[in-house]
């Protein structure tokens, strides 16, 4: 029982210091939102990623940012209802 | 994946990223200069502004060997150095200072926190510190944030704490300013979104009534703890945070700017807030509001102000009212928030205000502008808006304010840095026919964009170019006396006579100057004090200041055929091979020494060095002879005209020259001997000041003419320049003060000399057929020549046309008004007064409108009229997308230009409404176009390409062959090869290899017979394709958006099964592997050079140069990867990797392998950028890394050198 325990707290342990740490319990939702959220993540803090996407969009490199940044809040979409 | 290769390439950046991430400002070298620091890409790079000529010119530039993503600039409290912190991919804070004596980066602090890479929660994004340097915060997008405290200790050395961290979970951060709080605890401010409810709520309610909140993080220092001070709602979009100055200077607080807005908030003031203004104009939507997209605060004595950039360009002048009492006494509280229009730039990744009075505009795209205020906005008539006509509560209605952009009032440009950002296709080709080929680039952004031609030479500054009776065939020029600042004649010589030119105000003829004008001359020369030498074929003539001339004949029967002077010594070669040697005595007369020496051939050239300071006597003559050596003889008292070494040569010399010239090896200055050949080659090798022995030769081939050479002086630097059929300078590079030898953007030169006079002080005279031409080099750094002509919109690709040197390039601008639609705009509106301007869009940019598309088709002739020949403008909301050249074999093999195009695209999610390709005939040899007919397709077609007589589209993920019709293009074949969007095409015989957006390459066989396209091999990583290049017919090279680099080859079975003769039923029958096709393509090399690559070709790039991989960058960059020929070589640069990985970590703590394997490990690539930092290391550490590779340091030296000059710059 204690090994378990063990296991558990290391779990806590990783989920709370890296962010999108999975667990069994993980939702579509959850995982998705977490790959999109990491993306738009890599796109802003990569320079040259982000100016070749702020060319092809036609907007200003600053915009292209905030734009992203808006975007992780919510990047796909509500919260499916919760079934209790 | 094995990390040996069957293929090593190895990797040189010709030219760095221009791209400016970030750009700080700071006293770095600890003076009262300010130096600018920039950031672009992997390099760090401190640039020194001149306020007296109003010119930027870089200082020293170093790869870091990681992402920078952020800098910021600090200075401890009574210290006047500023310190830099770099925020990278290393997952560690770098601290780094400039030290000036020793030009270099030296690092201080390097404190790790996480793990490496750009990952949403490890910090690096964002980075504050605490205006008087106490502290600084380090950020990352999502959660955490690291506090940092910074001190000094005893030793007044900089110290930084372990971090504190005040980490808030799923909160996402916009910005970070630190707070101008001056000498309370240090205080930072962030925009941030708690999304934690938005991820719980299925209604969608809360992600409605989302709040953006001003946070403020006190960092306490006496308790040493951060704590979140205070927070409050701000406007939902806002984007921006400034620092407003605090203590003393202000009010302290932050400006708060999102859409439409501008807001003062601090906790213990009000809230004030001004519109941005929007621009009035015809073509303007009066509904479009505009974000900040940069700005800076400037603090002057006792008041300060704030520059803001729209996304527009337009800049804004943000002024804070201070409050005051009936006694006239500042309360401190603030009145009012002012804005007004100030002037319009490029729109900028930073802006810098210098206190000499400069603002340099690091811009996002194209050229970086540097301007010189010529006043701050303060008197002149443009509205001024303030904040006690707009509600604070951002959710409250108020009326928009309007202003009318205009020319520049307030900045004047003084200088614009060339940037190729960015760069969006490139083609290596020789037009012009000379002997090394040049590159042509499309880069820029919008209105600002260009066609750009580069060539390997250095600039060089035409002063006189004047006609002279005869053909002369040496040029000279002399000082009179010894102590003379500048020159006094020029001396030409013809076959049959001399002429004396005097230098001053104007050139013209003396003939009273004692030199011998009926003979030809072989030498000029002054001699001790005051006297001249002339020799000519018949003897030498000293001529002493009181005009007396002393004459040597030549003994009978025999003239001189060389001659070599310096101040004190002369040396002459008798056509009999006898060699004549004369010192000066005290007296000043020259004496001639008793023995000859005579020579086993025919002596073509000598050379005496310079005397050296303090000696009587340069220690050596250099003797090259017509049976193809060089012979150094001494010219010491006790054994004179003894021989000292020898060098056997591959053809005979014609031109030697001794010379002391800067050396990266000993660090110093070490003599040389640079020996041209009648081949063209040129040698130089070391010259043993002590036993005369020849070692470390390196040979570069100038031209087919024999090699002449002549010593300068450039930016006070001995230098060679080397006549051939090009001319070329051999000199030290600023920086490396490794060996460079550059040919001139200039004529070729029959014979050259230095000259020096008070026009012009570091000059070269050389003689061109008829003419003189007196030139000068004012710049070392560069030695890559742009040539820039404007474009319309942002380029996309370009074709050259298959025979004339003409290009067509597709521009295409998005959300952009067309022509058509801005015509029609300007014509309909009743214009009131001023709007009806057309502003230069250069400057101002193209009017905006959300889903509206601009674009054309260009005809451009880099190199006759150097301009734009013709403009198609695409109509309809159409935008092209892709172009090729095609010569179909239904219409004689005549060539048409295919462009193709889509209507109404989005660029993400990727939608459209039609695509279509056009057709266009090249008329007067191409500098036309003629419009055919159109084709309606599916999609827009991204990729086009000439096949085997017909069209190859790719089209969606199909492939498709057209042929040409009368009224539009036929669909002859087509066949589903990739599964998502083809993006570019390349063939050889009927192999068609296709990229596709996401998934690697495939390459597809075409069998003519059956009329079907075979996908027969594909890739197992999902690369996202940007462009390739087949090296040879198994073997393609390609980069992906994520800034790799790699080389794929297609096994030799699958490769010839695919071409075996008949029907290709086997290769339809064959059974798929793992649902793809049935083969799998395998990886050579791969490589993480960071820019993405936006084009690759194999070519030369020098004369006589093996063929190389060249390819360039977003950023800018132009790099190139040469293969390398022996394992041996491979072995010995994967060991100095080694060791220089280890001896030369990386500045700001990433591991360099790591680095470059970042999404793939790097495989058969070597680093030379890497390599190359060898030359920089200190002493003692390249003779550490030499005794490990047993070898000298010179030969590693070599080496390095060899890998870049045989093949590039």
């Amino acid at each position: 029982m204690a090994d378990k325990l063990r296991t558990q707290q290391q779990l806590e342990q990783l989920q709370s210091r890296y962010v999108g740490t999975g667990h069994a319990d993980t939702t579509k939702f959850e995982w998705t939102s977490n790959i999109h959220r990491d993306s738009y993540a890599s796109y802003i803090g990569h320079p040259p990623l982000l100016a070749y996407m702020s060319v092809g969009m036609g907007e200003c490199r600053e915009r292209v940012r905030s734009m992203m940044i808006e975007k992780m809040i919510q990047p796909v979409g509500k919260p499916p209802d919760v079934q209790d | 994946m094995a990390a040996t290769s069957s293929m090593f390439m190895y990797s040189l950046t010709i030219q760095p990223p221009t791209a400016v991430t970030q750009a700080i400002l700071g006293q770095f070298a600890g003076t009262k200069e300010q130096q600018i620091v920039t950031a672009s890409g992997a390099r760090l790079t401190i640039h020194r502004p001149d306020p007296t000529q109003g010119k930027i010119s870089t200082i020293l530039s170093q790869d870091v060997f990681g992402i920078i993503r952020t800098l910021a600039a600090f200075r401890l409290a009574g210290s006047n150095k500023d310190y830099i912190i770099i925020g990278s991919d290393s997952g560690r804070i770098t601290i780094i200072e400039y030290v000036p004596s020793q030009n270099r980066f030296n690092r201080l602090h390097l404190e790790t926190f996480g793990k490496s890479g750009i990952r949403r929660v490890i910090p690096g994004q964002y980075l504050a510190v605490d205006p008087k340097g106490r502290a600084c915060l380090i950020a990352s997008v999502e959660k955490n944030k690291l506090v940092y405290v910074l001190n000094r200790n005893a030793q007044a050395e900089l110290t930084i704490s372990s971090p504190l961290e005040a980490h808030k979970p799923q909160t996402l951060v916009f910005a970070l300013v630190g707070l101008d709080v001056g000498y309370e605890n240090p205080v930072f401010a962030a925009l941030e979104v708690d999304y934690t409810e938005c991820d719980q709520d299925s209604t969608g309610q809360a992600f409605e009534d989302l709040e953006k909140s001003l946070v403020y993080y006190e960092l306490d220092l006496g308790l040493n703890h951060v704590v979140r001070k205070w927070s409050d709602p701000v406007d939902r979009t806002a984007t921006m945070l400034f620092q407003v100055p605090g203590g003393a200077d202000g009010p302290s607080g932050v400006l708060v700017c999102g859409l439409d807005n501008i807001t003062y908030r601090h906790s213990n003031q009000d809230a004030f807030r001004v519109p941005i203004p929007r621009r009035r104009g015809a073509t303007e939507n009066p509904e479009r509001k505009r974000f900040i997209v940069a700005g800076v605060m400037h603090k002057m004595r006792g008041a300060f102000f704030f520059l803001l950039q729209s996304e527009d360009g337009d800049m804004f002048k943000v002024t804070l009212e201070m409050a005051e009492d009936e006694a006239g006494q500042a309360t401190g509280e603030v009145k009012r928030l002012k804005i007004k229009y100030f002037d319009t730039v490029p729109i900028a990744t930073t802006l810098c205000i210098l206190k000499s009075g400069f603002l340099f505009v690091a811009s996002e795209t194209g050229n970086h502008h540097f301007y010189q205020f010529e006043k701050l906005g303060d008197d002149d008539d443009e509205t001024e808006f303030d904040s006690d006509s707009f509600p604070a509560d951002p959710t409250e209605p108020y009326n928009p304010i309007y202003f009318h952009p205009r020319g520049a009032e307030n900045v004047n440009l003084v200088e614009s840095i060339d940037s190729m950002n960015p760069q969006m296709d490139c083609k290596v080709a020789n037009l012009t026919e000379e002997d090394a080929p040049q590159i042509y680039s499309i880069c820029g952004a919008g209105a600002r964009s260009s066609f750009r031609t580069l060539k390997h030479g250095l600039e060089v500054n035409d002063i006189v170019d004047s006609e002279l009776p005869a053909v002369p065939t040496h040029v000279w020029t002399t000082k009179i006396t010894r102590e003379d600042e500048y020159d006094a004649y020029i001396v030409l010589s013809f076959t049959n006579g001399t002429l004396v030119l005097s230098i001053g105000e104007t050139v013209e003829e003396v003939t009273d100057t004692g030199f011998l004008s009926s003979a030809s001359t072989l030498a000029v020369q002054q001699l001790g004090e005051d006297a001249l030498i002339q020799v000519h074929p018949k003897g030498i003539r000293h001529i002493r200041a009181d005009r007396k001339v002393n004459e040597w004949p030549a003994p009978q029967h025999r003239s001189i055929v060389a001659a070599t002077t310096n101040e004190r010594q002369v040396a002459v070669a008798l056509s009999s091979g006898e060699i004549v040697y004369f010192e000066m005595d005290t007296d000043g007369s020259l004496a001639e020494y008793d023995e000859k020496r005579e020579m086993s051939g025919t002596v073509t050239c000598l050379s005496l060095g310079e005397v050296p300071e303090g000696r009587t006597r340069s220690q050596f003559l250099a003797v090259g002879c017509d049976d193809s050596t060089v012979r150094i003889l001494s010219l010491d008292p006790d054994s004179t005209l003894e021989n000292k070494s020898v060098q056997a040569l591959t053809s005979a010399p014609s031109a030697l020259s001794i010379m002391a010239m800067a050396d990266s090896t000993s660090g110093g200055s070490t003599l040389y001997l640079h020996i041209g050949l009648y081949s063209g080659v040129y040698l130089r090798t070391v010259l043993d000041e002590v036993t005369g022995e020849l070692s470390d030769t390196r040979t570069r081939f100038l031209g087919p003419k024999p090699a002449k050479l002549f010593r300068v002086s450039v930016k006070g630097q001995p230098a060679v320049l080397a006549l051939s059929s090009r001319s070329w300078l051999g000199y030290s590079d600023p920086q490396t003060k490794g060996f460079m030898l550059t040919p001139l953007d200039y004529v070729a030169l029959e014979h050259a000399s230095n000259f020096s006079s008070e026009q012009c002080v570091e000059g070269m005279v050389g003689i061109e057929g008829k003419n003189l031409r007196i030139f000068s080099i004012d710049k070392l750094g560069n030695n890559l020549l742009q040539q820039s002509i404007s474009l319309t919109y942002t380029p996309r690709k370009f074709v050259r046309h298959p025979d004339q040197p003409l290009f067509y390039i597709i521009e295409s601008e998005n959300n952009t008004l067309s022509p058509l639609t801005k015509k029609r705009l300007l014509d309909d509106s009743n214009l009131v007064n001023g709007d009806a301007a057309v502003l230069p869009p250069e400057e101002f940019g193209y009017p905006r409108a959300q889903g509206h598309w601009a674009s054309c088709i260009h005809v451009v002739d880099p190199i006759n009229s150097k301009a734009v020949l013709q403009q198609i403008d695409l109509e309809d909301n159409e935008a092209a997308v892709s172009i090729a050249a095609v010569s179909f074999s239904s219409q004689d093999d005549e060539t048409f230009l295919i462009v193709g195009t889509g209507k109404d695209i989005a660029v993400a999610p990727r939608s459209f409404t039609a695509g279509f390709i056009y057709v266009y005939r090249f008329l007067e040899e191409g500098k036309e176009l003629e419009f055919i007919h159109k084709t309606k397709v599916e999609q827009p077609p991204q990729a086009l390409l000439g096949f085997q007589g017909r069209l190859l589209a790719g089209i969606g993920n199909e492939l498709r062959i057209y042929d040409l019709g009368l009224k539009q293009l036929l669909r002859k074949c087509q066949a589903q090869v990739v599964p998502n969007l083809v993006v570019g095409l390349q063939t050889q015989g009927s192999r068609i290899v296709v990229s596709d957006v996401q998934e690697s390459v495939v390459y597809v066989v075409y069998k003519y017979q059956e009329n079907r396209l075979i996908p027969f091999v594909d890739d197992v990583i999902a690369r996202w394709t940007t462009c390739t290049t087949m090296i040879d017919y198994e073997t393609v090279a390609g980069g992906d958006k994520f800034g790799n680099i790699w080389l794929l080859r297609c096994p030799q079975k699958a490769s010839e099964e695919a071409d075996e003769d008949g029907s290709g039923a086997h290769l339809i029958h064959e059974r798929q592997y793992l649902q793809g096709a049935p083969n799998r393509l395998a990886l050579l090399a791969h490589f993480f050079p960071q820019d993405v690559p936006t084009s690759i070709q194999k070519t030369q790039l020098v004369a006589g140069g093996r063929d190389v991989l060249v390819w360039t960058g977003l950023q800018g960059t132009l790099g190139i990867f040469i293969p390398f020929v022996s394992r041996e070589d491979v072995d010995f640069f994967q060991t100095l990797e080694q060791h220089l990985r280890t001896e030369d970590a990386p500045l700001a703590g990433r591991d360099h392998l790591i680095y470059r394997s970042y999404y793939v490990p790097v495989k058969g690539m070597i680093d030379g950028d890497l390599c190359e930092r060898y030359a920089l290391l200190p002493n003692d550490k390249k003779q550490m890394i030499a005794g490990e590779l047993d070898r000298s340091v010179r030969e590693i030296e070599r080496k390095i050198s060899d890998m870049r000059t045989r093949v590039a710059y």
